[in-house]
């Protein structure tokens, strides 16, 4: 807890160092990924934050400095050559993208572990630390590193900004992109400049292994929330933040531990939880929804039973027993007495001492299941020639989707029929009540 | 029987194509007269799609050469559009309806401008032509098949182009649907655009287009609807593939040969 208190108090002014430039770099790597994400090539990532590893051991074996601006440099001309050379393997040769990436991405990462073995064994004091790329850690940021990898942020976010309409455009059509004359090649050296970029300034915090994590999981998660293409790059970015400033914290809580898996924790725990929680997409919701359903169907079939005894007796309005319901329809005992309780709840039902009674909206409701099941067997044997006999089990599902306007269709193609093909009396309402309830 | 014109709006000569050295369209050599509304028919896997993308320069070509305009495509780009074949895209994509047919404004903005109140304008009104004005707003992922269409006709409409290709734009349509695109691509036709459909529904061709192209790997017949779109030119365009053409083809994929050797420059 008082760590928790000391670090958001922000006295030490590397911690802010620390925190800035974790989220800067979180995000960034989420905003571009949004692109690779839509253009569904969330490998792309992956190939580049490894082949970035030889770049960065050359870069120090030449300069013998940890300078961030040289290694940023290595890294980029490695990660950039990476990706021109499986361009060059798809299209010149009949190998598949997703093999040529895997070749790449272990040729370039094998050779990288290769030279930093070789600069741990030559015993170079300024080497301590460079295996931090490996896991990252944000701890390592400095206030010089800050400042580089805020303008190479801002460059990223500029160049994103100007390319937007180009960018989502690709990602959605590119042939017809092409037929406008958008040149694609050069958009998409941009994509891949930006990815590289983000992916290099990405690593400190997070390391190679894990960066290509960072690219897509945090747009992956907003995915779950949003339909909207610039919401969606805000909450990725978001979330990229928030998992960032979580990474900062255990770098800052604990300086030996590697950040990296520690962000990546997070990020995927957002998703997790978009994946189930979120409205709409999410697992749960969509699980409520469907459960509705199942309660929205038994509930107009229980209505539609009342409704048929009423028209055996002729009597809409007298008190049933669950025995008398459960006799015209078998229905299963405790899902028929929920149900009546729902809708005596909903106010289509009243209860008298253990009996059930229509209520006038009950009446109407049941009344219109029932014309809509007859309707639409009229309409099966008619338009479809399906046999009268055929018609009951489809038309005891579509009762309970048909719109109103769907209704009224049906109602005038038929020229409202008197009989449907059994021969029972269509009941139509005299003064038409609209009832949206049963609209899906 | 393929009748050549004067002045053709698209002159495709000698144009063969391959996807990984396998020839799918062998020599095809046809010229197309402006302002008419042309279908292109053909079995599944005849090489229809990959004739209008050959044209527009989306898929290389092994040899030949296309032009319009009398010129090469890359000076005309903004005097054609492109309605993909709608299973081409993913349509889960986070975009409006709006979004989409403002697409069809970029070619004419250029780098680095947002669409603006005249291009916004536009969009609505092409939406509006084909029916779907009340969708600005929805999700593309929400539309149904048919819908989706529309939409990528709209966008196609406010290109505003003079040559048009479209694959398939009868896909999963309804037939009121259907009867008024059709509607609307007379009237662009009467309007002196060029309308090339890809279509598959031979029913309705003689009611649809002023000329056929009957394409089976290799062009059939390319002329004005009733001198092309006759029973004997459908029988060898349907009646299969000629094998013969099937295997060297394969023949050619096999040993990685070109399909036709390099002239030498004198
Ligand atoms: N990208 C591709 N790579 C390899 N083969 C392809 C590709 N696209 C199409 N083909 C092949 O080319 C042939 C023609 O395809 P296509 O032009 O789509 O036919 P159509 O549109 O007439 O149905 C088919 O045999 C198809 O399998
Ligand atoms: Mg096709």
């Amino acid at each position: 807890m008082e760590t928790i208190l000391d670090f958001f108090s922000f006295n030490n002014v590397n911690v802010i160092y620390v925190t800035i430039g974790s989220m800067l770099l979180t995000s960034s790597a989420a905003i571009v990924g949004t692109f690779t994400f839509l253009k569904r090539k969330a490998l792309v990532g992956d190939a580049v934050s490894h082949s970035i590893l030889p770049g960065i051991c050359l870069a120090f074996m030449l300069s013998g400095d940890k300078n961030p601006l040289y290694l940023i440099i290595g890294a980029f001309i490695t990660g950039w050559l990476s990706l021109i050379i499986i361009d060059l393997i798809t299209s010149k040769s009949k190998i598949k993208e997703d093999s040529a990436i895997a070749l790449i991405l272990s040729v370039f990462f094998g050779i990288g572990i290769l030279l930093l073995t070789i600069i741990q064994k030559s015993g170079n004091a300024e080497q301590t630390g460079l295996d931090h790329f490996l896991f990252g850690n944000a701890a390592a940021l400095v206030g010089s590193d800050l400042v580089t990898f805020t303008i190479v942020a801002l460059i990223l976010l500029i160049v994103v900004y100007l390319f937007f309409k180009e960018l989502t455009l690709l990602a959605f059509d590119e042939d017809f992109a092409k037929t406008i004359g958008m040149p694609i090649r050069l958009i998409e050296l941009i994509l891949t400049t930006l990815t590289v970029m983000a992916v290099v300034i990405g690593i400190q915090a997070v390391g190679i292994v894990l960066m290509a994590a960072m690219l897509i999981t945090p747009v992956a998660a907003a995915r779950f929330w949003t339909d909207k293409i610039k919401v969606l790059i805000l909450l990725a970015a978001i979330f990229g933040a928030f998992s960032g400033l979580s990474g900062a914290f255990v770098s800052y809580a604990a300086p030996a531990m590697p950040t990296g898996p520690w962000i990546v924790v997070v990020i995927s725990t957002i998703a997790f939880i978009s994946f189930f929680f979120a409205p709409k997409k999410g697992i749960i919701s969509r699980a409520i929804k469907q459960r509705n359903v199942v309660q929205q169907i038994n509930d107009e079939n229980i209505l539609k039973s009342l409704y048929q005894l009423g028209e055996q007796d002729q009597e809409y309005y007298t008190n049933r027993t669950i025995e008398d319901i459960i006799q015209r329809r078998p229905f299963n005992t405790s899902v028929l007495k929920k149900g009546l309780k729902r809708l005596k709840k909903q106010g289509y039902m009243e209860s008298k001492s253990g009996t059930w009674q229509f209520t006038k909206e009950g009446k109407n409701k049941g009344q219109r299941t029932v014309k809509l099941h007859r309707l639409w067997e009229t309409y099966l044997t008619k338009y479809l020639r399906i046999a009268p006999d055929h018609v009951h089990d489809d038309a005891d599902t579509i009762e309970h989707f048909l719109t109103p306007e769907l209704e009224s269709r049906l109602e005038q193609l038929l020229e409202y029929p008197e009989l449907d093909p059994h021969d029972s009396k269509i009941p139509y309402q005299k003064n038409k009540i609209k009832n949206n309830s049963t609209q899906v | 029987m393929i009748e050549q014109v004067e002045n053709p709006i698209i002159e495709v000569h000698d144009l063969t194509v391959s996807y990984d050295k396998k020839p799918v369209l062998w020599d095809i050599d046809l010229t197309l007269p402006k302002g008419k509304l042309i279908g292109i028919i053909g079995p599944n896997g005849a090489g229809k799609s990959t004739l209008i993308k050959s044209m527009l320069d989306l898929v290389p070509q092994s040899s030949g050469f296309v032009k319009m305009f009398d010129q090469d495509i890359k000076d005309i780009r903004n005097q054609i559009s492109y309605v993909p074949q709608r299973e081409s895209v993913d349509w889960d994509f986070p975009a409006s309806v709006l979004d989409i047919v403002l697409m069809g404004r970029y070619g004419k903005l250029g780098f680095f401008k947002r669409p603006r109140k005249a291009d916004k304008e536009v969009a609505i009104d092409s939406l509006r032509k084909v029916g779907m004005e009340n969708y600005l707003h929805r999700q593309i992922s929400q539309l149904s098949g048919g819908q989706q269409q529309r939409v990528f006709l709209a966008r196609s409409l406010a290109q505003q182009a003079d040559l048009y290709f479209m694959d398939e734009p009868f896909a999963g349509v309804d037939a009121a649907t259907e009867k008024a695109i059709i509607q609307l691509l007379k009237e662009m036709s009467s309007d002196n655009k060029t309308v090339v459909v890809v279509h598959h529904d031979l029913q309705s061709v003689t009611q649809y287009f002023d000329w056929v192209i009957l394409l089976n790997t290799r062009l059939i017949a390319s002329g004005p609807t009733n001198k092309a779109f006759t029973h004997e030119l459908l029988e060898e365009t349907y009646g299969g593939k000629l094998t013969l053409l099937t295997e060297v083809a394969d023949l050619l994929k096999q040993n990685e040969l070109p399909n036709r050797e390099k002239k030498v420059n004198k």
